[in-house]
């Protein structure tokens, strides 16, 4: 049996049904989801994030999004991972302070300044910070800056992440897993809505 | 590595070049590994592929995704509206580099360079006509967070002509830049 494929699970898909039949047509992007997600959380060289941290960040980017199928699985990703189950709560809480709507954030000066729009700049509360560490505060804040304000990233944000001990190379690993899971949870999401319209 | 910059300050369809704000792979310390990750061996010569090499497993697996959900056009959607899906949703974000190819290969396969400019132009309101508008209020909708996507956006997908294999081109095409558009947004800039 293939091993289990993780948007068909969230996304409540079955063998057989008219929506496995549909993404059966996207084989390689079904197989290659399927690929991104194992290469992020199970991966062949963990040196530059531990998977300490990537549960960590995924526990907080999909409990930002509030989609329900999809926290529960990471929540759980994050207490059953190694050392994962005392930072549960910690980001629970911040999750809960994080919680806003997106995108907003500024367009480069100029025409488009009309469009720009303000909003909550996130940073991890002064009681959390020595218990997340400072690599995990730095990737929560760049986390939710990516969730939900992408276009106010700056050179000065990798410079941050630079600061805070992650190398160019756990950057790369670390925006890639927040966008996936951008991604991940919106392909979830779409596809629920549409079984659920055809139920 | 930023010293000749000239950002684009508004959407256009024009050529952009895009400079990492951290540091690329240089491409001699390219290995076997690396060029799997790129899948393209010519994607050596992209500073944002070096540097998104860094992690080549991922990176392949991106890209397979990628090509797939908008190259593989056998049956589905018209490459054009999945395009216009990429370029909605990079409008939205603010994408400005992504909503430029986007919006160039949207104009080459639908034939209506002027509807894309006014995506561009007037914003993610604009209106396109029933099909596009279904496509782009879908994509923006999806985009948002909380995703707003629900029952009607499919409602008005199917009213404007498309099936569900279709729609799940949309969700799909649509999905993944939300992935794209926060690596090219935070990771460098555009440049003239």
């Amino acid at each position: 049996m293939a091993p289990t494929d993780i948007i068909d699970t969230l996304a409540g898909i079955e063998p057989g049904s008219a929506l496995d039949g549909i993404r059966a047509r996207r084989l390689q992007a079904r197989e290659n989801a399927q690929k991104s997600y194992l290469s992020l959380f199970e991966p062949i060289d963990a040196g530059d994030v531990s998977l300490l941290e990537r549960a960590a960040v995924a526990a907080f980017v999909t409990g930002l999004h509030g989609e329900t199928p999809v926290v529960a699985f990471y929540r759980d990703k994050l207490a059953a991972t190694a050392d994962g189950a005392r930072l549960v709560e910690a980001i629970e809480v911040e999750i809960a302070r994080g919680k806003t709507s997106g995108p907003y954030g500024s367009f480069p000066a100029g025409p488009l300044s009309v469009e720009n729009t303000a909003g909550l700049i996130f940073r991890v509360s002064a009681e959390r910070r020595s218990g997340l560490g400072a690599r995990l505060v730095a990737a929560l804040e760049h986390a939710h800056l990516l969730v939900f304000r992408p276009r106010d990233a700056a050179s000065a944000d990798m410079q941050a992440l630079l600061a805070a001990g992650w190398s160019n190379t756990g950057i790369v690993t670390f925006s890639q897993l927040v966008a996936f899971l951008s991604f991940q949870v919106r392909v979830v999401s779409g596809l629920r809505t549409l079984a659920a319209v055809n139920a | 590595m930023s010293a000749a910059v000239n950002p684009p300050i508004v959407f256009t369809q024009d050529e952009l070049g895009w400079v990492s704000w951290i540091e690329p792979l240089p491409e001699a310390e390219l290995t076997e590994r690396h060029f799997a990750g790129l899948v393209d061996r010519s994607r050596a010569k992209s500073e944002y592929f070096r540097l998104l090499v860094r992690d080549p497993e991922v990176l392949e697996a991106r890209t397979k995704t990628d090509k797939d959900i908008f190259y593989n056009v056998a049956d589905g959607l018209p490459r054009a509206e999945r395009e216009l899906a990429a370029a909605a949703t990079s409008r939205y974000n603010g994408c400005i580099y992504c909503a430029s190819v986007h919006a160039r290969f949207a104009s080459t396969y639908s034939k209506r360079r002027d509807d894309v400019q006014r995506l561009l132009d007037e914003g993610i309101k604009a209106d396109l006509g029933e099909r596009w508008n279904a496509v782009v209020k879908a994509s923006v909708a999806l985009a948002a967070t909380p995703i707003a996507f629900g029952p009607d956006n499919i409602e008005e997908l199917r009213r404007a002509g498309l099936d569900d294999a279709e729609i799940v081109d949309v969700i799909n095409g649509a999905s993944f830049f939300n992935w794209a558009n926060r690596l090219m947004l935070s990771l460098g800039e555009p440049s003239k």
